[in-house]
C-alpha cells in the first residue's frame, strides 16, 4: 500500500496565482517592448493551437504559452519545450484574430530562456549554434557537415550516416567547406554585433 | 445693474471631494454684478431648486449661475426652474464643475482654483446673456418608415393604429425582409413566417399605411416636422393596377438566374416576386437579366399576361412627399465570409453562412426543407457549425460581437439532430452568450436533450478532402488539437451594416459609427433617436439585433413618432444662428459650412442714398439650423453670431479668465 | 531582364538541382541573372532565432552589393528570400534600423530596390503567357501537388507576392507547362524545417502528414520552389514511409525543374538526377523523357 502512495505523481499542482499575477503587468510590458506583441490582448480562442503543425510534441500548446505569459508564470514558459519547437513557420500569427503574433513571441522567449540558461531542448539551440559558427567561420555554410558535425555533437554520429552517401554520389556533398574568398566582412557583421549586444529593432 | 445670483452645487461628494464648494461661493460673492452667492450638497434636487427660487425672489436676482454637473444632465432643470421663478429661462449659465473639474483633478487646491476660474467665466457670460424665446414649428401628421423588414412593418403598424397615415418604402419586391428568409425562431421555434406573414398581410391592408415597394429614398430635406422627402419609384415592368398575382409571366418566363433571395442556393425568373408570400404578390423584371430588355426578344410574359399588366415601357418615377417623422428600419448584411482564406475563401461548396442554411431548412427553400448540401444534394450526416465569423475578429472582421449567433447556431444545431436521426452536430464557439429570456434554456436543451457537441476554440483551417471538409480546431478545455471529417460546415457570420448603410444616412443627414451602423441619440436614455430631431431608429441598422430586440425598438421607435405627431406644432430651441443682414455680403460661404442645409441666400431691397437697391444676404431656417456655430467661424464679416453664445459672450469669458 | 542572382547556400549544395534548373530555364526565358559576386550566407532560420540583428545583417551584406549594380534580387530559396525580405523591410520601415544596419555591415544600404522570389519572377516579371509559348513538352497528365511551406508565403505583410492561404503561382506555372495542379490542404503547411534533423521524432511526424495530404489528393508528385522543404520531403521520404509500413512514391520537384522539362531541357542539365526518390524513373515512366524538337540543351 505505502509504496504504490509513493508512486503517485503529481501531474497537476495547483498553482498559487497570487505571486504571478503581481508579475502579470510587467511581463506583458516587456513582451510588448521586447517582441512586439502583446499578450494582453489574447482571448484564448486557440486558433493559433488549432493551426499549428508542431503542437502535437508541445508540453504546452501555443495557447497555453500566452496563458502563462498572462497569468505572470513566465518561468513555466521559458523551461517549455515549446518555444524550442515552434517551426516559427508563423501559422499562428498570420491567422490570430487578435493580432497577437506567438510565433514573435516564442523567438523572445527563446532568446531569454537562452540568456538565462534554461533552454529545454538543447539539440535546436545546439543546431542553430553550429550554423552560425560555420557562417561566421567561413561566410557560408556548409549544410551536410553542418548536419554531421551535429549529430556527432549531439550525439548521435550515426543517425544520418545512410544518407550520406547517397548524397555524395549525387554531387550534393563537397568534400571541401564553402567559402567566400575574403570573409572579413562577414567576420566583421558578427563581431559588430556582439559589440553591439545582438540588440538593434 | 444686473443682479446675478451663483450657486455652487457639491454634487454630494462628487464635487465636493476635490473642490471646495464654500469658498468657490465666497469668492464668487466678489465677482461684478454678484449679489448673491451660496452653496448646496444637491442643487438639483427639490429643495436645492427651492434655495434658487427663493434667491431670486429674496435678491431680486435677474439672472443665475449654477456650478454643478454637465450642462447635458442640468440644463433643463435649473431652466424650468427660470420659468417657474418668473424669468427668461435662457438668463441662467451652467459652470461645469464636476466632468470638467472635480472628475479629472486629483488635487483639490487646484481643483478649487479652476472651479473658481469656471464661474468666474460664466458670471462673466450671463451678464451679456439676453432673454430669449423659443418659437415653434407645425408639424406635419405624416411618417415615412424607410425598410419594410420586421422592424419597419411593427413601426408602420403601431403608429398606424394610434392614427397616423405612414409609408413604408422598400427597395425590394416585397415587404418582409430578413425575417423572411429565416426558417424558424428561437427560442420557441414557431415558423417564422407564419408569424411574419400576417403582420406583412396587416401592413398592406391596414388603411392608414401605404406600401412603397420596390422603391428608394433619392434626396431628403427639410426638417423635424416638415421632412420633404424624394422618392424613387424603380421601373417594376408590371402595372400593378392591372396585375392579380396570378403568377403566368413567372412560370413562363424562359430565363432562369439565381435567387437574391434564396442567397445563390436556388433560382428565380427574370419576371419574379422574390418569394411565395410576398407582399405585394405583384412581380417585377429584372431588366438586366430579362430577355427582351437584352436582346429586344422575347415578350413572352407580355404575351400571357391575361390582364395586360406587363409594361416594358415604365420608367423610374420621382415623387416628393412631405413627413413629420422618418423611422429608418434598413436592416443588416451579413459579412463576405470569402476573406477566410484558412475556410476556403469561400470557394467550398459546402461551407455555408447560417442564413443560407435557413434557407436549405425552410419547407418553401430550394429542398423542400430537406437538408442536402449544396455540392451533390446528400444529406449531410456531421454538420460543424462554427461561431464568430466576422464578429470578434479585428484581423479579418469586426470586432463587436453580433449578439444572435449564439443562439440561431443553437437552433440550427438543434434542427439538424431533430431532422437527421444519426447526425453529428459540432459546434465551434469561443464563449456561448445566450442573455435573453428563455434563452439559456434553449441551449442548454439543445446540449442536454438534442445532444449537440460543443467545442470551445476558434477554427483554424477547413480543406476538402474527397468528399469531405477537414475542420481543425483545438478543443481549448483540454488543451488538445482536434479534427472533424465533416459533410457540410455552417458559418455564423458577423451581422454587418447595409453597403449603402453610410450613403442613407448622409442622405437624410443622422451620424453612424465606425462599422456605418446608426448612431443613437444616447447609448442608455436616448436608444431609439438620432441626433437629428425627428429621425428614429429601429431594428439591426443601429446594431446586431434579434426579432424581439428589433421588435422592441420598433414600438419604441413609433411611440416617439406618435409623441411628435400628436402634436401640431413644437417649440424650436433659440440657440441657433442670426444673421445681422447689414452687414452680411451675401458671399455664401456659409451656405457651404452649415452641415444641416440650414443657410440660403435671400434677396432683401434696401434704401441706399435714397434709390432702392436689392442684394443677396444669408437666411437661417429656425427649424433646419441646430445652433453648432460653424458659420459664425466661417462668416468673414462677423454677420453670423450665434444666440446664446455669442461673441461678445464668448469674449467677456476669456476676458474674465485672461484679463 | 537582368536580375541580380543570390543562389543562397543550399543551392549549392543539398539544393544544387535548383540552381543547375534555374540557370538553364533563365537563359531560355531571357532572364539575365547577375549571380551576386562574394556572397554570404543568409543567416536562415539560424540567424532569426538567435539574434535579431544578425539576422538582418547578414541578408543586408548582399543586398547593399547589388544596391551598388542597381539591381533587383531574384531569390531561389524561400529561407532566404524570406530573410532578405525581412531586412528590405525593416530597412524601409525604419531609418534608425537603416543606420545601425549599415554601420555592422560597413555599406550602404537604402533599400531602393526590390527583393523577388524566383516564382514571383516567372509569373510576373516574365508572365505565365511567355512561358506557355516556350513550352514544347506540354507535362500532360502529370498531377502535382504545389507545395509552398511557410516561408514563402509568411509572414504576408513582407512576403507579399502570394496569397497565405491559398498561394497559386506554382499552381498557375504548372498550368502553363500543361500539369495538372492537384488541390489539397497541405500546400502552405511546415515541412518542419530543421526539425526533421535535429528533432527527428517530430520532425518526421511532420513530414507524414504532408506525403499523406498529397497521396490523398491524387498527386503523382510534389513540386516545390524551397531547397529546405525539398531536401527534407525528398530526403526522408523512406525512412518516413518505413515507419509507417508504406511507400509514398512522391518525386519531390523544384518547380524550375518541371518548366525546365517542359521547355524542351535534358533532365541531367536540370538536375533531375539527384534526387533521392528516383525521379528519372519516374519521369521515363510518364512518357516525359522521350526526345523532344527543339532540344534547349543545344541553344
Amino acid at each position: 500500500m505505502l509504496k504504490n502512495l509513493e508512486e503517485v505523481r503529481v501531474f497537476m499542482e495547483r498553482i498559487n496565482l497570487t505571486p504571478g499575477l503581481a508579475q502579470a503587468k510587467p511581463i506583458r510590458d516587456s513582451l510588448k517592448e521586447h517582441c512586439g506583441t502583446d499578450v494582453g490582448r489574447c482571448y484564448q480562442c486557440g486558433k493559433c493551437t488549432a493551426g499549428c503543425p508542431v503542437a502535437f510534441a508541445m508540453d504546452y500548446t501555443p495557447r497555453e504559452i500566452v496563458r502563462l505569459l498572462q497569468l505572470g508564470l513566465k518561468e513555466e514558459a521559458l523551461k517549455s519545450k515549446t518555444i524550442w519547437l515552434c517551426a516559427t513557420c508563423d501559422t499562428c500569427s498570420t491567422r490570430c484574430p487578435r493580432e497577437v503574433e506567438p510565433a514573435k513571441l516564442m523567438e523572445g522567449l527563446r532568446q531569454e530562456a537562452k540568456a538565462k540558461g534554461l533552454v529545454a531542448d538543447k539539440r535546436l539551440d545546439l543546431f542553430n549554434d553550429l550554423f552560425l559558427q560555420l557562417v561566421e567561420k567561413y561566410g557560408r555554410v556548409h549544410e551536410m557537415g553542418l548536419i554531421l558535425k551535429f549529430n556527432l555533437l549531439s550525439a548521435q554520429p550515426l543517425k544520418d550516416a545512410g544518407h550520406g552517401p547517397g548524397m555524395f554520389l549525387k554531387g550534393k556533398i563537397n568534400p571541401l567547406p564553402h567559402t567566400i574568398k575574403d570573409n572579413g566582412e562577414v567576420k566583421q557583421i558578427f563581431a559588430r554585433v556582439r559589440a553591439l549586444g545582438g540588440e538593434g529593432k | 445693474m444686473k443682479r446675478v445670483g451663483v450657486f455652487i452645487c457639491h454634487c454630494g461628494t462628487n464635487i465636493a471631494h476635490t473642490v471646495d464648494c464654500e469658498k468657490v461661493a465666497k469668492t464668487a460673492a466678489e465677482f461684478p454684478h454678484v449679489v448673491f452667492s451660496t452653496d448646496y450638497k444637491y442643487m438639483c434636487s427639490e429643495p436645492g431648486q427651492m434655495v434658487i427660487k427663493n434667491a431670486i425672489k429674496e435678491h431680486k436676482l435677474d439672472r443665475i449661475v449654477v456650478a454643478s454637473c454637465s450642462p447635458r444632465m442640468h440644463e433643463p432643470t435649473f431652466r424650468k426652474c427660470m420659468e417657474s421663478a418668473g424669468l427668461n429661462p435662457y438668463l441662467m449659465e451652467m459652470a461645469n464643475i464636476r466632468e470638467h473639474c472635480s472628475w479629472v483633478h486629483p488635487d483639490k487646491e487646484k481643483g478649487t482654483e479652476k472651479a473658481i476660474d469656471l464661474v468666474k467665466m460664466a458670471v462673466a457670460k450671463v451678464v451679456k446673456n439676453t432673454p430669449l424665446t423659443r418659437s415653434s414649428i407645425p408639424i406635419h401628421k405624416r411618417a415615412l418608415v424607410i425598410g419594410g423588414g420586421i422592424a419597419g412593418i411593427q413601426a408602420a403598424l403601431d403608429i398606424a393604429d394610434a392614427g397616423y397615415v405612414v409609408d413604408i418604402v422598400e427597395k425590394e419586391p416585397s415587404i418582409g425582409g430578413r425575417m423572411a428568409q429565416v426558417d424558424k425562431t428561437f427560442p420557441t421555434l414557431d415558423c417564422s413566417a407564419c408569424i411574419l406573414t400576417p403582420k406583412m398581410v396587416d401592413a398592406a391592408q391596414h388603411p392608414n399605411i401605404n406600401l412603397v415597394t420596390y422603391s428608394e429614398i433619392e434626396k431628403v430635406e427639410g426638417y423635424v416636422g416638415n421632412f420633404e422627402v424624394t422618392i424613387r419609384h424603380k421601373a417594376r415592368s408590371v402595372d400593378v393596377s392591372k396585375c392579380t398575382g396570378c403568377g403566368t409571366c413567372w412560370e413562363k418566363c424562359p430565363t432562369k438566374v439565381a435567387s437574391e433571395f434564396e442567397l445563390g442556393l436556388g433560382t428565380r425568373k427574370a419576371i419574379y416576386t422574390p418569394f411565395p408570400q410576398a407582399v405585394p404578390n405583384k412581380p417585377v423584371i429584372d431588366r438586366d437579366n430579362c430577355r427582351y430588355f437584352k436582346t429586344g426578344k422575347c415578350m413572352v410574359c407580355q404575351k400571357l399576361c391575361p390582364t395586360g399588366a406587363v409594361d416594358y415601357t415604365q420608367e423610374d418615377q420621382l415623387e416628393t412627399i412631405r413627413y413629420g417623422a422618418i423611422v429608418v428600419a434598413t436592416g443588416f448584411d451579413l459579412f463576405d465570409h470569402s476573406v477566410y482564406g484558412e475556410y476556403g475563401y469561400g470557394k467550398y461548396p459546402d461551407v455555408i453562412t447560417g442564413l443560407q442554411f435557413e434557407r436549405l431548412i425552410n419547407a418553401s427553400g430550394p429542398t423542400a426543407g430537406k437538408i442536402k448540401r449544396p455540392s451533390d444534394h446528400k444529406e449531410p450526416k456531421t454538420i460543424v457549425f462554427i461561431k464568430c465569423v466576422g464578429s470578434r475578429d479585428e484581423a479579418k472582421g469586426k470586432p463587436y460581437c453580433s449578439k444572435t449567433c449564439c443562439m440561431y447556431t443553437a437552433k440550427h444545431a438543434t434542427l439538424v439532430k431533430e431532422k437527421i436521426k444519426d447526425s453529428q452536430a459540432i459546434v465551434f464557439y469561443m464563449d456561448v452568450r445566450t442573455p435573453g429570456k428563455n434563452y439559456e434554456e434553449f441551449y442548454q436543451r439543445a446540449v442536454d436533450e438534442y445532444g449537440v457537441q460543443y467545442v470551445r476554440g476558434r477554427v483554424s483551417k477547413i480543406y476538402q478532402k474527397g468528399d469531405k471538409l477537414i475542420v481543425k480546431g483545438e478543443d481549448t478545455l483540454l488543451g488538445k488539437q482536434v479534427e472533424v471529417e465533416a459533410d457540410m460546415v455552417v458559418l455564423a457570420t458577423a451581422m454587418v451594416a447595409r453597403s449603402d448603410a453610410g450613403d442613407l444616412a448622409r442622405k437624410v443627414g443622422f451620424s453612424y459609427d465606425q462599422h456605418d451602423f446608426f448612431t443613437e441619440a444616447h447609448p442608455k436614455l436616448r436608444p431609439v433617436e438620432t441626433h437629428t430631431a425627428g429621425v428614429y431608429l429601429a431594428g439591426a441598422c443601429q446594431g446586431p439585433k434579434d426579432i424581439p430586440d428589433s421588435v422592441s425598438q420598433a414600438s419604441a421607435a413609433a411611440a416617439k413618432v406618435c409623441g411628435l405627431l400628436s402634436k401640431n406644432e413644437m417649440a424650436t430651441e433659440p440657440i441657433i444662428s442670426a444673421v445681422n443682414e447689414s452687414i452680411c455680403s451675401g458671399c455664401g460661404l456659409c451656405i457651404s459650412i452649415c452641415p444641416y442645409k440650414a443657410i440660403d441666400l435671400k434677396t432683401i431691397t434696401e434704401r441706399v442714398h435714397g434709390k432702392m437697391l436689392e442684394r443677396q444676404v444669408a437666411a437661417v431656417n429656425s427649424g433646419l439650423c441646430q445652433g453648432c456655430g460653424a458659420c459664425t467661424v466661417a462668416c468673414r464679416s462677423s454677420a453670423l453670431n450665434l444666440r446664446g453664445f455669442t461673441n461678445e459672450q464668448i469674449l467677456a469669458e476669456v476676458d474674465a479668465l485672461c484679463l | 531582364m537582368k536580375l541580380a542572382y543570390y543562389p543562397g547556400c543550399s543551392l549549392s549544395t543539398t539544393g544544387i538541382e535548383y540552381n543547375m534548373s534555374t540557370l538553364a530555364v533563365a537563359r531560355t526565358l531571357g532572364l539575365d541573372l547577375w549571380e551576386i559576386p562574394e556572397w554570404n550566407c543568409c543567416g536562415a532560420s539560424s540567424a532569426h532565432l538567435t539574434n535579431h540583428l544578425l539576422a538582418l545583417a547578414l541578408p543586408a551584406r548582399n543586398l547593399a552589393i547589388a544596391e551598388e549594380a542597381g539591381l533587383d534580387v531574384a531569390v531561389p530559396c524561400a529561407a532566404c528570400f524570406a530573410r532578405f525580405k525581412a531586412t528590405e523591410a525593416a530597412v524601409k520601415d525604419s531609418a534608425e534600423t537603416r543606420a545601425t544596419i549599415e554601420e555592422v555591415i560597413g555599406r550602404k544600404y537604402e533599400a531602393k530596390y526590390t527583393v523577388k522570389s524566383l516564382l514571383d519572377v516567372f509569373v510576373n516579371t516574365v508572365g505565365l503567357s511567355q512561358i506557355k509559348t516556350l513550352v514544347n513538352r506540354p507535362l500532360e497528365g502529370l498531377k502535382v501537388a504545389p507545395y509552398y511551406g511557410c516561408l514563402l508565403v509568411r509572414p504576408h505583410k513582407i512576403t507579399q507576392f502570394d496569397d497565405p492561404e491559398d498561394p497559386v503561382t506554382i499552381d498557375q506555372i504548372m498550368s502553363a507547362i500543361g500539369a495538372e495542379p492537384v488541390y489539397w490542404g497541405y500546400k502552405t503547411e511546415c515541412c518542419g524545417a530543421a526539425h526533421p534533423t535535429v528533432v527527428p521524432e517530430v520532425g518526421l511526424k511532420m513530414l507524414k502528414s504532408i506525403y499523406q495530404g498529397a497521396r490523398d489528393a491524387g498527386a503523382d508528385c510534389i513540386v516545390t520552389a524551397c531547397p529546405l522543404c525539398l531536401t527534407n520531403l525528398d530526403m526522408r521520404q523512406k525512412e518516413v514511409g518505413e515507419q509507417n509500413n508504406t511507400q509514398y512514391n512522391l518525386p519531390v520537384f523544384y518547380f524550375t525543374e518541371l518548366v525546365g522539362l517542359a521547355l524542351g531541357h535534358d533532365p541531367h542539365t536540370l538536375g533531375i538526377d539527384k534526387h533521392f526518390v528516383d525521379a528519372l524513373a519516374f519521369l521515363k515512366n510518364k512518357g516525359f523523357l522521350n526526345p523532344v524538337q527543339n532540344r534547349r540543351d543545344s541553344e
